[in-house]
């Protein structure tokens, strides 16, 4: 359905998206996931044909976006990340005026009153874009997108400015919206697109460095290595015990979860299932096991070390650069 | 096409710049009627019509600035660049919307004419080449303002920028006159908008002026398409 094939933008000498490819099939949700300025924006404009690429195609139900545009384009609904409204239009003269330059055959008193039924926009469709708070206009700009009835939807991060309620109705939305379309949705909030996508393609600094199913990607990166364990009894002896046990890399006590219980994160080699060991090394020394869990990374993990290599140091190292700033006299 | 040129018309009407406009023009072309006609006990409406060449060359700018400018800032272009229609066709709508109220405000001179014609005998074919005239140079204006507006996201570098563009296709007559070498101020007068303005409100109908007026609108148009095109892959 959509697929992109080796993708490339410079601007000058700046590489804002680099090589990347990859595919989304039909009725997929696909997210798009990255820090700010990663390229994900970069990348939907190439998509919707808005920027051409300086290298590598993009191909909408099997036509090009740049040799056929206004047949690949057809095809889009594209929502960008500042939703393009006209702020001296009515909602639905705005709505209509899209319906128009869409050429689009459906019919549109019908179609446009099922849009904004959907989108919740039904009673603000007489006043002013301009008058609107700003989770109605991303939400006007949303049903911009859907006019036509589009195969392929680009959202670029629909959730920006939308209260939580209204989050959950437009996650909701983008779901049933999935099962039937191909979507693409780009956030750099996590636990948004494990809620709403099949599969997820993590970005960073214009380079694909994930492509995985949603559930995949968590497990590969935790899998059963990684331990969280509470035992009763001094925890000076058990974590002599639990560092005893071959195949462990790594014991830290992190708190007392009761009194006389503490709580041990448990840090194996890869690969090795610590979990059989732990039992009953602590069992023959008469330590009760109280809890043990496998400690898997959430997202906001992953995503840190996929992204930056490291899961524990971004936030020392920004309290280290808070310090300085502070020795230097804070920030005024 | 017609869905840009709806949009873009009543854009003019749900801001000020349409009704300023048409004001604007009312006012001059009226003022110019009574000091060059009715006052004046004449029905030569010639120099109504030179009185509104200059009119146009200061207000038709603020007819075109905020067309593609305003899309420029607001983002908006990423609705219109993205959708199924050709670049060309996005042009056309909005020079068309503009020139639809120069075109509205323009019938008042017509109007003129025939409230003279009521008093004495006016020479019609002087009328006509004075108003296709008038309007093949707002169309240049038009298409000029329009070019300029797509290369900024200012509204007032736009109108001042249009502005320059239009003082400059009037000035090239005179730059032609102090250019000593004859091959280039040949060239800088034939390529004059002025005199060839002059020439048809005269009541001459020169084929080879209306084709020059109409090749200045095209070529505007197709920068215009050039620079959109351009900006997706710079």
């Amino acid at each position: 359905m959509i697929e992109v094939k080796n993708l490339s933008k410079h601007y000058g000498s700046k590489v804002a998206v680099d090589n990347i490819s990859f595919t989304v099939e039909e009725g997929e949700i696909l997210g798009f996931l990255g820090p700010n300025g990663a390229g994900k924006s970069t990348t939907m404009n190439m998509l919707t044909g808005y920027i051409s690429s300086t290298e590598g195609n993009a191909m909408i139900n099997g036509v090009d976006i740049l040799e056929n545009p206004i047949k690949a384009k057809a095809d889009i609904g594209y929502l960008p990340e500042k939703p393009p409204l006209y702020p001296d239009m009515t909602v639905s003269e705005y709505l209509k005026f899209v319906y128009n330059l869409k050429k689009c055959k459906l019919p549109m008193k019908s179609h446009l009153g099922e849009i904004c039924e959907l989108i919740k926009i039904t009673d603000v469709k007489d006043r002013l874009i301009r008058n609107l708070s700003k989770g109605y206009q991303q939400r006007v700009g949303f049903a911009q997108a859907l006019v036509g009835n589009p195969k392929v939807l680009i959202l670029d991060e629909p959730t920006v400015g939308l209260d939580p309620k209204q989050i959950i109705e437009i996650r909701t939305l983008i779901k049933r919206l999935g099962k039937n379309h191909t979507v693409i949705l780009s956030s750099h909030i996590l636990p948004e697109v494990q809620a709403v996508c099949d599969r997820i393609v993590v970005i960073n600094k214009g380079k694909i460095v994930a492509n995985d199913k949603t559930e995949n990607l968590a497990r590969n990166l935790s899998a059963d290595h990684r331990l969280i364990v509470q035992v009763e009894g001094s925890d000076s002896e058990v974590k002599k015990i639990l560092e005893g046990i071959s195949g462990m890399d790594r014991v830290v006590v992190t708190r007392e979860a009761e009194k006389g219980v503490f709580e041990y994160h448990l840090d194996a080699k890869e690969g090795v299932d610590v979990r059989r060991e732990v039992s009953k090394k602590l069992m023959a020394r008469n330590y009760p096991i109280l809890l043990m869990k496998s400690n898997e990374l959430t997202l906001e993990e992953i995503f840190l070390k996929l992204t930056t290599g490291d899961i524990y140091g971004q936030a020392d190292k920004f309290e280290k650069q808070m310090d300085k700033i502070e020795k230097r006299g804070g920030l005024n | 096409m017609l869905a840009v040129f709806k949009r873009e018309f009543g854009a003019y009407f749900s801001s000020p710049i349409g009704y300023v406009f048409i004001a604007v023009y009312l006012f001059f072309s009226g003022a110019f009627f009574y000091i060059f006609a009715l006052s004046m006990g004449s029905t030569d409406l010639s120099y109504v019509f030179l009185g509104m060449f200059f009119v146009l060359m200061i207000f038709i700018p603020v007819l075109t600035m905020r067309l593609m400018s305003e899309d420029n800032k607001q983002k908006t272009d990423q609705l219109t660049l993205t959708a199924p229609i050709s670049l060309f066709r996005l042009v056309m709508g909005k020079f068309l919307s503009a020139f639809s109220i120069f075109l509205i405000s323009t019938s008042v001179l017509v109007v003129y004419a025939i409230v003279l014609s009521f008093f004495s005998e006016i020479a019609w074919a002087m009328v006509w080449g004075n108003i296709v005239g008038i309007i093949l140079l707002g169309a240049v204006f038009i298409a000029a303002g329009l070019f300029i507006s797509t290369l900024t996201e200012n509204q007032m570098i736009a109108a001042v920028g249009s502005m320059a563009v239009n003082v400059a296709l009037l000035l090239m007559d005179s730059l032609a006159s102090v250019i000593p070498i004859k091959f280039i101020s040949d060239i800088l007068s034939s390529i004059s908008v002025f005199s060839r303005f002059s020439e048809i409100t005269t009541g001459i109908f020169s084929l080879g002026n209306v084709l020059f007026f109409v090749s200045v609108i095209v070529i505007f148009l197709f920068l215009t398409v050039r620079v959109l095109e351009k900006r997706r892959w710079s």
